[in-house]
C-alpha cells in the first residue's frame, strides 16, 4: 500500500481505528480535537464500529474510560495539556484500577501563561501515575505506537493504561507520509481484548477499586503496579519484535542514532529529536562524533538500555522540553539517577532547557550545545543548566513589555 | 407496573441481602435506607461510588454487597456509571455478553458530592439520558470528614465549620428541583424511616429507563448529635414536621407522596438534635426558630398534591 499523507492527529485516529476500539469517551481540546473529530466522523459514517460519547470534562472522560475498560471493552481516548491536568486525579486513579486502555496526549505547554503550543510539562505531570508513556517523533510512529500500546497494556503481565504522546502542532498538524497497515494484518498482531476477570458481569460479582486500611495493603498494591510497569520493559521488547515481524518497522525502547562511536550524545524525547538528528548529521559532517539517544519509552524508563547506550561516552547533553520549577529539566534528573554509580557512566551530564511553549530549537543551538558540552569534557567542569534563548527573543519580549508599560501609562494606571 | 405493588410493611422484601458488619456508625440513616434499597434492587447491580462515608463499605477484602462495586472519586461517579453502562451496552449489542449478565448501574454518593463537585457530572449524565439510578444519602454535611457544612446543610445548623451562635448562615440547596429541571425519567425524595414509601419509589425507579435520581435524608447520629437509637424517630419527625417533603417528579410533574397533616411544629424535629441546641439553649432564639418555621410553611403553602 502506498503511504498516505497524514497529520499526527489523523495517524493517532487511524491507530485507534485499526486497533478496533469499542469505546471512545471524548472531550475536545486544542491541539487534540482533530483526533476525536476524525473518529466521530468514522463512527457516525459507519466506517468503523464503536461508540463515542462526549463527556463534560476530562475528569469525567478518564473516569468513563477507566470504568469501561474495567467492564471489559477496548477503550481509546485523547487529550492535551490543561485537559490532562484537569483529569489528573483520574489518571492516577484508573491506573490503580489496572484498567488497560490507550490515551493519546498531544503535548501542549501548561498555564500560566496559557498557550496552545507544545512542550512536555503536561505529559510529565503524569509521569508517576502508573500510566506507561510512549513518546513519538514521527506520524508513522504515532500510528504504530497506538497499536503496539494496546498489546502492551492488555498483556496480563502489565494491565496498565498507556499514554502515547505526540507534540502539538509539530506533529499533530504536520502531514507526513504514513503507511497505514492492513486491518487483517493488525488483527493478526493485536487479537481481541480478553479482560479475564477485569469486568462486571451479573454472574461474577466483582468489587474494583475498593479502599484499603493501613500502609501494608496500600504499599502492596502500589508496588504491584510498579512491578507491572517494569514488566512492560520486557513486554515492549517482545511486542516490538512481533511488530517488526508483521510490519517491517522496528521500534526500540530507546532509539540510538549514530551512538556507537559517538563521544557526545544528545538526549531528548519527542518530535524535536528529529531536529537533533539533523544536527547530529551536520556535526558528523564537520567531523564531530556526536549521536542522539531518544527514549521512546519513558515509563517504564529503560534504565539498562540507557546505561548500555550511554556507557563509556565522554558526555551526555540532555535537552529538556520542560521545566521543573526550582530544579530544572526533568529528564536531566532522571538520567542522572539512571547513570549515577554505574561503571562507565559518562563523567559529564549537561542540561539545556529548550522548546518551551513551541519555541523552536535551531541547528546552531544544537551545535552550541555540542560545543559547550565538549568544553565541559575538556575542563572537567559541568556548566549550570541553561535556557536556550536568543538575544533577539529577549529584545522581542522587551518590546512587548514596553508596549504594556506605555498602554498602562496611557490609561492613567501609572 | 411493579410485580408486587408495595402498599404496607408486610409487602416489603426481607431477604437481608445487604451484609452486616460494615464500619458505618450506629444509627446511620444512610445505611438504613441503603439496606432497604438493596432489598429491592437485588444483586444484579453495580454500585458506582463517590468519596464519602459509604466509600468505607468496601474495604479490601470485604464488601457487604452480593453484587459489584466500583469506587471512582468524589466528582465523577456518574461518569463511571456512563463508562460501565456504555460498555455493557456495547457488549450486548455485539452479542459478546448474554443479556442475563446485564447489570443495573447505580451511583451512590453523599450530599457533598451530589450538591457540589459531582453536580456537573450528574447534570451531564442526565443530559445524555444515561440509563442509571442515582442514590444520594443526604446527611446534610461532609459527614465522613467530621460534618463540616455542605451545600445541603440546613439553615441554622451547627456544623464543624459553622460553630457560631446562629449556626449555618446559608440555606439548603434545592437539589431535587435542580435535578428535576433536567427533566430526567424520575426524581424522588425519600427516607429510611418511611420504608414503604422508600420501597415504592425504588420499585418505581427500577421499572423506568433513563436517569432516575433519589435523595434519601440520612439522619446522622455523630454529625447531627443525637443518640443512635433515636434515628428512626428523628427521620419520622423530619417528615411529620414537613422539613423533609416526600415527593416524586415523574412525567414532568411533582407529586407529594405524603402531605403531613396535621403538620407538627418544626421545633419538635429541631430539638431532637444537638446541632440545633443553640436555638433552645441557653435561651430560645425566637427569631431563627420563626425563620425556619416560616420557610417550611412557605414551602407547603398551596401544596395540595
Amino acid at each position: 500500500m502506498r503511504p498516505k499523507l497524514l497529520t499526527g492527529n489523523a495517524a493517532a485516529a487511524w491507530g485507534a481505528r485499526l486497533a478496533r476500539v469499542d469505546y471512545v469517551p471524548a472531550f475536545p481540546i486544542t491541539p487534540q480535537t482533530e483526533i476525536i473529530e476524525t473518529l466521530g466522523r468514522w463512527i457516525e459514517g459507519a466506517e468503523m464500529p464503536g461508540r463515542m460519547v462526549t463527556l463534560e470534562s476530562e475528569h469525567s472522560m478518564i473516569t468513563a474510560a477507566g470504568a469501561a475498560a474495567s467492564t471489559g471493552v477496548r477503550v481509546f481516548s485523547a487529550t492535551s495539556s490543561q485537559g490532562l491536568l484537569y483529569g489528573m486525579e483520574m489518571i492516577y486513579t484508573v491506573a490503580g484500577w489496572r484498567a488497560p486502555f490507550v490515551l493519546v496526549n498531544v503535548s501542549r505547554g501548561l498555564a500560566s501563561p496559557i498557550t496552545l503550543e507544545p512542550d512536555h510539562n503536561d505529559v510529565l505531570a503524569a509521569r508517576d501515575s502508573g500510566f506507561l508513556q510512549i513518546h513519538c517523533a514521527t506520524c508513522q510512529e504515532v500510528l504504530d505506537s497506538v497499536i503496539m500500546a494496546y498489546r502492551i497494556a492488555e498483556d496480563p503481565r502489565v494491565r496498565l493504561p498507556v499514554i502515547v504522546n505526540l507534540d502539538g502542532f509539530y506533529l499533530s498538524f504536520t502531514r507526513e507520509p504514513v503507511d497505514i497497515p492492513e486491518p487483517d494484518s493488525v488483527a493478526d498482531f493485536l487479537p481481541a481484548y480478553d479482560p479475564e476477570s477485569t469486568r462486571f458481569r451479573a454472574s461474577s460479582p466483582n468489587s474494583q477499586a475498593v479502599a484499603v486500611l493501613g500502609g501494608a495493603p496500600y504499599s502492596y498494591f502500589r508496588y504491584e503496579s510498579h512491578l507491572a510497569s517494569l514488566n512492560a520493559l520486557g513486554v515492549h521488547t517482545e511486542v516490538a519484535e512481533a511488530f517488526a515481524q508483521q510490519f517491517g518497522r522496528r521500534y526500540e525502547a530507546v532509539e540510538a542514532y549514530r551512538c556507537e562511536d559517538a563521544e557526545i550524545i544528545f538526549l531528548m524525547i519527542g518530535s524535536f529529536a528529529t531536529k537533533a538528528k539533523a544536527a547530529v548529521d551536520g556535526l558528523r559532517n564537520a567531523g564531530e562524533s556526536v549521536g542522539l539517544a531518544r527514549p521512546r519509552l519513558l515509563r517504564p524508563l529503560p534504565t539498562d538500555e540507557l546505561a548500555r547506550i550511554l556507557g563509556g561516552k565522554q558526555a551526555v547533553a540532555v535537552i529538556d522540553q520542560n521545566i521543573s520549577m526550582g530544579m530544572g529539566g526533568v529528564l536531566h534528573a532522571e538520567l542522572a539517577s539512571t547513570l549515577y554509580g554505574k561503571a562507565n557512566a559518562p563523567p559529564v551530564l549537561t542540561s539545556f532547557i529548550g522548546g518551551l511553549g513551541g519555541r523552536d530549537i535551531s541547528p546552531e543551538e544544537f551545535y552550541e550545545i555540542a560545543a559547550i558540552t565538549r568544553e565541559a569534557v575538556k575542563s572537567g567542569v559541568t556548566p549550570p543548566p541553561r535556557l536556550l534563548y536568543t538575544e533577539q527573543e529577549y529584545r522581542e519580549v522587551q518590546k512587548l513589555q514596553a508596549i504594556a508599560h506605555a498602554e498602562r501609562y496611557e490609561v492613567g494606571a501609572e | 407496573m411493579a410485580k408486587t405493588p408495595i402498599r404496607r410493611m408486610k409487602d416489603l422484601p426481607s431477604s437481608h441481602l445487604f451484609g452486616s458488619g460494615t464500619p458505618m456508625c450506629a444509627g446511620c440513616g444512610g445505611l438504613e435506607s441503603l439496606h432497604q434499597i438493596y432489598e429491592i434492587l437485588g444483586p444484579r447491580t453495580v454500585f458506582v461510588n463517590a468519596a464519602g462515608c459509604m466509600t468505607l463499605l468496601a474495604i479490601y477484602p470485604f464488601t457487604p454487597f452480593r453484587g459489584s462495586w466500583l469506587y471512582t472519586a468524589m466528582a465523577s461517579a456518574p461518569a463511571g456509571a456512563q463508562g460501565i453502562r456504555d460498555a455493557l451496552d456495547i457488549l450486548l449489542e455485539q452479542q459478546r455478553m448474554e443479556p442475563a449478565e446485564d447489570l443495573n448501574v447505580v451511583v451512590l454518593t453523599g450530599d457533598g458530592s451530589a450538591n457540589g463537585m459531582g453536580l456537573s457530572a450528574t447534570s451531564a449524565a442526565m443530559e445524555r439520558n444515561l440509563d442509571f439510578l442515582y442514590i444520594c444519602y443526604d446527611n446534610e454535611g461532609y459527614g465522613n470528614t467530621g460534618q463540616q457544612f455542605s451545600a445541603a446543610t440546613p439553615h441554622g445548623a451547627r456544623t464543624a465549620t459553622s460553630t457560631g451562635p446562629h449556626g449555618f448562615s446559608g440555606n439548603k440547596k434545592d437539589l431535587f428541583s435542580i435535578w428535576a429541571a433536567h427533566k430526567p425519567a424520575y426524581v424522588a425524595t425519600a427516607i429510611g424511616a418511611e420504608p414503604v414509601d422508600l420501597a415504592r419509589k425504588i420499585e418505581a425507579a427500577k421499572q423506568l429507563k433513563g436517569p432516575r435520581l433519589i435523595i434519601t435524608l440520612a439522619p446522622c447520629p455523630p454529625g447531627w448529635d443525637f443518640d443512635p437509637r433515636d434515628a428512626a424517630d428523628i427521620g419520622k419527625l423530619a417528615v411529620k414536621t414537613g422539613i423533609w417533603p416526600l415527593k416524586e417528579y415523574v412525567d414532568g410533574k411533582v407529586v407529594h407522596s405524603k402531605i403531613p397533616h396535621p403538620r407538627l411544629p418544626v421545633e419538635e424535629y429541631l430539638q431532637t438534635q444537638g446541632r440545633f441546641s443553640h436555638l433552645f439553649h441557653p435561651r430560645r432564639d425566637e427569631g431563627l426558630l420563626a425563620e425556619i418555621q416560616d420557610s417550611v410553611d412557605r414551602y407547603w403553602n398551596g401544596i395540595t398534591e
